[in-house]
């Protein structure tokens, strides 16, 4: 018998701090195989956001810069610039990047950055207790909008990577889930793409991928992945929306 | 010939892996880990096909898949 699945070497010993059935988990082992199957472990430099995945730097089994909040694109293009032989990624939340940090992530998509932007959309704040996202959907409860967000108040959830489809910058744009097994492989593919867009130096990408917030969501880990697949996938749909060939 | 190794020490007792199988042979196990999760196990490992669709699904590395 040969070993077809374990925990790739790209993943330091260090467990996830993340919640019980969160897939942020998920997202850092595809970043992390995608890499190590690219044969770049020397190579690389990840930038952590603020929001829970502030600790990736323990995580990732490569140099790792923390950014502060919503300022991890800016960060990457810099590393990118002053050292180019790395592959440089960016890691964020939906508040991290929709929020506080939209205009970092326009302006680099529209430089064409050639970087790859891992955009984790669980439509909440999670780190800092469940607020309302730019991407929270309509109806959709959280601590600033516990009846559910109303768009007449609280505007409409934002579509990242339709709005940076629309700039020239952008090499790769997809958007993938977590929600089931299928789609967890798809997302690595869509990952794979990416990277090797950058590698080519083809300009800026960015993968989001749907996830989920289970605790702040308050749901069960199981139903937090139906709300993905069910409702967040509708307003969000899945593909690619930026390919230069 | 298949099988799995789960480190019930690492385990966070989500279910997802439960929910993903498609031999149904894993559930949560009655006994809590060290850290107090509710670790999965496996009832029927000779059932198993190692299609690592446990391994896929899990956020947390903690199952290897041998085929
Ligand atoms: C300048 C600044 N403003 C606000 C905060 C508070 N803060 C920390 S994390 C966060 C949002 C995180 O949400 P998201 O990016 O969606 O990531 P998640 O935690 O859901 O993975 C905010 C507003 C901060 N740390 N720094
Ligand atoms: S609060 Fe939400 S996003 Fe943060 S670790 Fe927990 S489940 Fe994941
Ligand atoms: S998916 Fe992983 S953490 Fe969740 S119960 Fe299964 S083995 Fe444990």
């Amino acid at each position: 018998m040969a070993t077809v699945f374990k925990k790739t070497d790209m993943l330091t010993e260090v467990p996830f701090h993340y919640c019980p059935g969160c897939t942020h988990g998920i997202a850092h082992r595809l970043v992390a195989e995608v890499l190590d199957e690219m044969g770049c472990q020397n190579n690389v430099v990840g930038v952590a956001p603020v929001g829970c995945a502030v600790f990736a730097y323990n995580y990732f089994n490569c140099d790792m810069q923390q950014a502060s909040h919503g300022r991890a694109p800016a960060v990457a293009s810099a590393i990118k610039r002053v050292a180019p032989q790395n592959i440089v990624f960016a890691y964020q939340g939906d508040g991290d990047l929709a929020s506080i940090g939209m205009a970092e992530i326009v302006h680099s998509a529209s430089r064409g950055d050639n970087i790859t932007v891992v955009f984790i959309n669980n439509a909440i704040y999670g780190m800092t207790g469940g607020q309302m996202a730019p991407t929270t959907l309509i109806g959709q409860t959280s601590t600033t909008c516990p009846g559910g967000r109303c768009a007449a108040q609280n505007g409409n959830p934002i579509r990242v990577c339709e709005m940076l489809a629309t700039l020239d910058g952008p090499a790769y744009i997809e958007r993938v889930s977590l929600a089931d097994v299928p789609s967890i492989r798809k997302a690595k593919k869509a990952l794979q793409k990416a990277f090797n867009c950058q590698k080519e130096g083809k300009g800026f990408t960015l993968i989001e991928m749907l996830s989920s917030c289970p605790t702040n969501w308050k749901m069960t880990p199981e139903q937090a992945l139906d709300y993905t697949k069910n409702e967040m996938q509708q307003i969000f749909p899945l593909g690619v929306f930026k390919e230069v060939k | 010939m298949a099988s799995i190794k789960i480190s019930r020490e690492s385990c966070k007792g989500c279910g997802l892996c439960v929910r993903v199988c498609p031999k149904k042979i894993l559930r949560l196990s009655k006994e809590s880990n060290n850290s107090g999760y509710f670790a999965v196990e496996i009832f029927a490992p000779e059932s198993c096909t190692g299609c690592a669709s446990c391994a896929v699904m899990c956020p947390d590395c903690v199952i290897e898949v041998e085929r």
